[in-house]
């Protein structure tokens, strides 16, 4: 670590404050919050947007590249886990037949 | 904290732990990746304890770590901190219609513990805020799994950053339980069609810096959203589109499109 343990403090302590300030912040004031109507509907497209810009990149880019092989342990654990999903619908199977997929191929093949 | 043990008492509590033990293996496999990130990184063990305890959000973290170790000035890291989450602005307006019957510092505290995980579960849950339904028991009894499923997972990767080895793909199981919970989600063909676009945008603007193409990608969606519902002719057009009945678009269609 190049910082100073005491600015690595300084940062953890500002980086803390954001975590309150950002996950509390429309939560902040008493007064009544209207929000215009075309926000209130446009938010209904958020969560799932939010999960999909963190998803995404994670499955189909190393080191800010797309990926150019079909080797890669990703994909094919992430299509394992989307068959196990469509046919059972369980978050902790997709988890688990993703990372059976993944392993072997990471270990043995070295995708 | 009779409170709390009141809201424990109730029936929701169970159900909101519930769902989110169904995700902590993926919440459990983050936080070990993360543990062991923060001291490889060169942090020393208290300064990483604290920094897994208090900052506790790990999508915000896992962005700090690299930026720290090569010396990054400090507001540098604090922007991009604040760039990855600006999402839970956006979510804090949506917790708002729950919490406000509470005072204020403890609307703060609840907002602290809102994860990411414990929003979607909440809000496919509970689509309007009623009181007499348990809902801030389920929010507790979620979070409080939520809690624990990351952050002792997390001081055992702290503590043991040596011996423990990631090159096999454990940090993996945490993008699987995005997407099993991102397909759960999967309900309207609209907001199924905002997030393709979503992650086409991610991808497509993932060179900024700051990991601003998370803040691209929801601003893109909610747009895309905004024109579907919209009265124009390009919102009747894809409404007509994506009424048709075939099989609905996934994320791993836009994944491939992406990749092509």
């Amino acid at each position: 670590m190049i910082m100073s343990n005491w600015d690595v403090f300084i940062t953890i302590v500002g980086l803390a404050a954001i975590t309150v300030f950002t996950r509390s912040f429309f939560l902040l004031s008493d007064r009544e919050l209207v929000l215009p109507d075309w926000v209130r509907r446009g938010l209904r497209y958020a969560p799932l947007a939010a999960l999909a810009a963190v998803l995404v990149p994670e499955v189909v880019m190393s080191q800010g590249h797309l990926v150019d092989t079909w080797k890669d342990a990703r994909i094919f654990a992430v299509a394992a886990g989307t068959g196990y999903f469509i046919w059972r619908r369980g978050i902790l199977g997709t988890i688990l037949i993703g990372m059976a997929v993944l392993v072997p191929l990471r270990l043995w093949l070295g995708w | 904290m009779t409170s709390i043990r009141a809201a424990m008492r109730h029936p929701q509590f169970r159900a909101g732990a519930k769902d989110m033990l169904g995700v902590s293996l993926g919440i459990g496999a983050w936080g070990l990746v993360t543990g062991v990130a923060m001291v490889k990184s060169g942090m020393s063990i208290p300064l990483a304890l604290l920094m897994s305890l208090t900052v506790f959000a790990g999508s915000a973290q896992l962005a700090a770590i690299p930026l720290m170790a090569v010396g990054a000035p400090i507001w540098v890291i604090w922007a991009t901190a604040l760039c990855v989450n600006l999402r839970f602005i956006i979510f804090s307006a949506q917790w708002r219609p729950f919490f406000m019957r509470l005072p204020r510092m403890k609307r703060i505290a609840l907002g602290y513990f809102s994860a990411d995980l414990n929003y979607v579960f909440f809000m496919k849950r509970f689509p309007q805020a009623r009181e007499g339904e348990g809902q801030i028991s389920y929010f507790f009894g979620g979070s409080i799994v939520n809690w624990v499923a990351w952050q002792f997972p997390s001081i055992v990767g702290i503590m043991l950053a040596d011996v423990i080895p990631t090159h096999w793909g454990l940090g993996f199981a945490g993008v699987l339980a995005l997407l099993g919970l991102t397909y759960s989600m999967l309900s309207d063909r609209a907001t199924a069609f905002a997030a393709v676009i979503a992650g086409g945008a991610a991808v497509a603007a993932f060179a900024l810096p700051f990991r601003l193409h998370i803040v691209v990608a929801i601003a893109a969606a909610v747009c895309v959203g905004l024109i579907i519902d919209g009265s124009g002719g390009a919102g009747r057009r894809l409404r007509n589109l994506l009424a048709e009945p075939e099989p609905r678009a996934k994320p791993r269609d836009d994944a491939r499109e992406t990749a092509a």
